[in-house]
């Protein structure tokens, strides 16, 4: 091996300077920019003629199937649907009424239930062990069972006071359903709060009940938001069970059309407006967990 | 009379005992640095003492009291010390200034805009004033702890609890933040660190207390503990803290 004399090395001193615009692109940049443009447009055209053929077969076979006239008479009749329209569009007002009263009922029982879960020490053990009962319970019975043991089996009480409507009866065993569900969303987010915060709360003197409502709630509703709304989104077609009760909302108003027609179209018609009204929350709940995943990633959490 | 005392405080979890017995007196103005490895209960003592943890045995006095007495409200005592966290924690859904003016509003029901003047004259007083209206993630790590001990130090706390406030910052931003504990010390506050900053525990504190396995094996002076460890286990602990170029 050679020897020799080893060059002292000099720092090697950047040219570029900090804070300057930034060079135009180089070729290399600018090949890659257009393969990935290449590329993407070629997926979406793949993407469109398969969704395109999809579309057509599916239209053959349904229109070429042997019943689709009498299908097409029965479920998709213009006429029946104008007709049927103004009853179940009255109807959904109903089903509305229920779906904003029994929200807000929903939330703050199951705020109330999750926060019972939440409470520590052996003096709260028997609330504690409560609404753990309640939740196990609603979550397990299926809403139909609930509906039908609160709407038929209060009145059947005969006792004074005990309210027969239908609206809230319905309203009532949609609450107990629904508020189980959400406690459980409510304490994954209480839970989801770093002990790290509590123990800053703590330590600055703030008390148990301080510390949950400044420090832990907040922060855990900003987590559970799009779990919420989407739980809204079950909410809003689940309010037309109501029905089995005999009030006469949406679905109830079509099936008595149904009932004098014979044609099934008012319950497409019926279908399409709880759809309708969907579409707008299932959007937004979108929205709100899109902007909650690009919080986390801008790293605003420990 | 010392402004915080611990009397043979013993702590476990579960099966694993991190105290076992520990004393350590605090006098006013005083400083003491508590060194030693990881898992040696440097953390456990601090929450220990904060109350944040109850002890299995021993006691903890704050200028006298015994507030490890169940029947004394832990509220009131956390009200009369500050503590910071290694994480900063500061409250990610709170301004920066509402993150200081919480606790003298919401605890010691102090009006708010006198606890906004306050809190804005200690914001600029560590250069942040400008950062008042932001939020947290905004701030970089060494601007989010010193808002931590800037909050601590708005209850006007009887002893400020340090709870390795450097470890989690990167080299560049460990200065700025010893700087400001430097500071609060220099005007008199009652000081219990744990750290790993051996330079700056020499300078600083008054008493450097090495811990080790649960147990306060040696205590003194900085110059002494630091520089003549009597115990063979403490000169182990500095030989390698020397190794990684920590001293």
């Amino acid at each position: 091996m050679a020897l020799r004399r080893r060059r002292r090395a000099r720092p090697v001193l950047s040219t570029v300077r900090p804070g300057a615009a930034l060079p135009p692109p180089s070729a290399l940049e600018l090949e890659r920019r257009a393969w990935r443009t290449r590329r993407a447009r070629r997926s979406t055209l793949v993407a469109l003629a398969s969704t395109l053929l999809f579309a057509l077969v599916a239209w053959f076979a349904v229109t070429r199937s042997p019943g689709w006239p009498r299908v097409q008479a029965t479920f998709f009749s213009p006429s029946a649907a104008l007709e049927s329209l103004p009853d179940i569009a009255r109807g959904l007002l109903v089903n509305l009424q229920v779906l904003v009263v029994g929200g807000v009922l929903v939330l703050v029982v199951g705020l109330g239930t999750a926060a019972l879960r939440t409470l520590r020490g052996p003096a709260f053990a028997p609330l504690r062990i409560l609404a753990t009962v309640y939740v196990d319970l609603f979550r397990g019975v299926p809403l139909i069972i609930v509906l039908y043991l609160v709407g038929f089996g209060f009145p059947a009480l005969g006792l004074q006071g005990v309210p027969t409507s239908p609206f809230v009866l319905g309203t009532a065993a949609i609450v107990l359903v629904y508020s189980a569900y959400v406690a459980e969303v409510f304490r994954a987010g209480i839970e989801s709060v770093h002990p790290s915060q509590r123990a800053a709360a703590r330590s600055l003197g703030l008390t148990h009940r301080q510390t949950m409502r400044i420090v832990v709630l907040p922060q855990a509703l900003r987590t559970v938001t799009p779990a919420l709304l989407n739980d809204f989104v079950a909410l809003q077609k689940d309010v037309g069970l109501i029905s089995v009760l005999g009030a006469i909302d949406a679905v109830r108003s079509a099936q008595i059309q149904v009932g004098r027609t014979f044609n099934f179209t008012p319950y497409v018609v019926a279908g399409l407006l709880f759809v309708l009204l969907a579409v707008p929350s299932a959007r937004l709940a979108d929205a709100v967990t899109a902007r909650a995943r690009r919080r986390q990633q801008s790293g605003s959490l420990l | 009379m010392s402004v915080l005392e611990l009397r043979g405080v013993v702590k476990a979890f579960g099966p694993t005992v991190v105290l076992r017995g520990v004393d350590l007196a605090v006098d006013e103005h005083r400083v003491v640095a508590l060194i030693g490895g990881s898992g040696s209960g440097k953390s456990t003592l601090l929450r220990c003492a904060s109350l944040l943890e109850t002890v299995d045995d021993g006691q903890v006095l704050l200028d006298g009291e015994d507030v490890t007495d169940p029947r004394v409200d832990a509220d009131r005592v956390r009200r009369r010390m500050g503590v910071v966290f290694q994480a900063y924690n500061l409250f990610p859904h709170l301004s920066v200034l509402d993150n200081v003016t919480l606790a003298p509003t919401v605890v010691h029901g102090r009006p708010q805009a006198e606890a906004v003047e306050e809190a804005q004259a200690l914001l600029d007083r560590i250069g942040l004033a400008d950062k008042a209206a932001e939020f947290p993630d905004r701030l970089s790590g060494g601007q989010q702890q010193r808002v931590a001990i800037v909050r601590a130090l708005a209850v006007r706390p009887r002893v400020l609890l340090l709870d390795e406030v450097t470890s989690a910052l990167d080299p560049e931003l460990v200065g700025e933040v010893l700087a400001l504990v430097r500071e609060v010390a220099g005007q008199g506050m009652t000081i219990v660190m744990a750290t790993h900053e051996m330079g700056f525990a020499r300078q600083v504190a008054d008493t450097v207390a090495f811990l080790d396995g649960g147990v306060l094996l040696e205590s003194g002076p900085p110059g002494q503990v630091l520089g003549e460890p009597q115990h063979p286990r403490t000169r182990r602990f500095l030989a390698r803290v020397i190794d990684a170029g920590r001293l």
